[in-house]
């Protein structure tokens, strides 16, 4: 394998890796803002 | 006598072939209403910057600086245009549909696999350089502004087909999605129904998401900050309450005036000399690749996660994860309502649409980390 090959395989895992890092982060930071912000219910 | 001919004698057929590109442009533009607010202006910019010794681009003979060298210098090669842009596109989201449902924040990270999947493929077959390749790859990102930020950085050689390309190319989602889908789902999996149980999402969650999302993105993919920044300074014009004259302004007025200035200076890049060549042909086919690697990418992943979820996901909600919002969303909700008539799942298609214009921004981002 290419070194260039190697560089494109290695930017794939760190791309896709990187991504969804950054999507979990998301979905976990909203879910907890839904929980702090969620309007209070009325008994 | 010969300074009137002077021109015309210096024409070339290449310069022909080029204004005949620049017609073909106006036309999808105007007659076909693919994108026009980028490719008419294109398209006429073309065909001027390719008359010979024409006045609007500088000329090594005079060293008489044009004017589109100007707008591009000040513009493109600044990346002011596409961040300024991003300031209208975020006061045009609605985080609402995701927020609803936060689980397809998921949707729009695999859907960039075409990105990655496009550059290794690049790489592998053509032997052009990386930075090349990820220029070529960022098309999948189905994101115009970031196309060109990205391109304009790593290989501004490429901007002009690169923009071409990731225009036309989203402007052409009814077409591409539809075949890829069908050609990886059962009839079973696209009749899936979704329940959809819409959550009261507050005024400050709204508020605090687009800062939210800033913060994240920038300690983790610090060279996305000028997108994510802009983007979502223009969603929180929109969502803070008090500053609906500047949300107005960024969705109509700036996303205008930029547009024009847009198309009419990458224009610049579509001289016969740049554009008419092999790499050219790369870009168009490559790019095209990379949206069917997206839609692909964002479904298999969805049936994947069918394997260990007892409430399964329609598949097809996967390929929103896109940035094309909200031509994705729409053709999902079509193909499912092709498939039944009582299938509604357009909320959850658009909540992965609207994850997908954050997960491109972020994945332009990380190209750029890599290469800087």
């Amino acid at each position: 394998m290419t070194e260039i090959m190697e560089q494109a395989i290695e930017l794939m895992g760190v791309g896709m890796g990187g991504i969804f890092v950054v999507m979990i982060l998301l979905y976990g930071i909203s879910q907890l803002l839904l929980k702090l912000t969620a309007p209070k219910k009325e008994n | 006598m010969s300074i009137l001919l002077e021109g015309l004698l210096a024409f070339t057929w290449q310069q022909a072939v080029m204004m005949l590109i620049g017609c073909a442009l106006m036309y999808l533009g105007i007659k076909k209403e693919y994108e026009p607010t980028l490719l008419v202006p294109m398209g006429l910019g073309t065909i001027l910057v390719n008359f010979p010794m024409s006045g609007i681009i500088t000329q090594p003979s005079t060293g008489v600086e044009g004017v589109l060298n100007v707008l591009f210098d000040a513009g493109i090669s600044t990346e002011l245009f596409p961040l300024l842009i991003f300031i209208g596109i975020g006061a045009m989201i609605d985080f609402g549909p995701l927020l609803q449902n936060p689980f397809m924040m998921l949707f729009g990270a695999a859907a960039q696999f075409g990105i990655f999947a496009t550059i290794v493929l690049v790489v592998a077959i053509t032997g052009l350089s990386l930075p090349e390749a990820a220029s070529m790859g960022i098309i999948a990102a189905a994101d115009g502004p970031t196309s060109i930020f990205v391109a304009g950085k790593l290989a501004p050689n490429l901007l002009g087909p690169v923009t071409v390309a990731a225009y036309s190319y989203m402007a052409l989602v009814p077409i591409i999605q539809p075949p890829v889908i069908n050609a990886l789902t059962t009839k079973k999996e696209r009749m899936i129904h979704m329940k959809y149980e819409p959550k009261n999402v507050s005024k400050t969650a709204k508020i605090l998401f687009p800062l939210l999302i800033t913060f994240v993105a920038g300690f983790t993919a610090p060279m996305s900050l000028p997108l994510i920044g802009f983007l979502m300074f223009g969603n929180l014009l929109r969502e803070c309450g008090v500053l609906d004259r500047l949300s107005a302004s960024a969705q109509n007025e700036l996303v205008n005036i930029i547009s024009i200035l847009l198309g009419l200076t990458i224009a610049l890049k579509m001289t016969a000399g740049e554009f008419l060549n092999v790499k050219t042909l790369l870009i168009i086919a490559f790019g095209l690749l990379g949206f069917v690697f997206d839609t692909a990418g964002g479904v298999i992943f969805a049936k994947l996660l069918n394997v260990f979820r007892k409430e399964k996901i329609n598949p097809m909600v996967g390929a929103a994860g896109i940035s094309a919002f909200p031509m994705s969303s729409r053709v999902i909700q079509k193909m499912a309502t092709k498939e039944d008539p009582t299938n509604f799942i357009l909320m959850h298609a658009a909540g992965a649409n609207v994850s997908g214009q954050i997960a491109s921004v972020v994945a332009g981002g990380l190209l750029l980390s890599f290469f800087m």
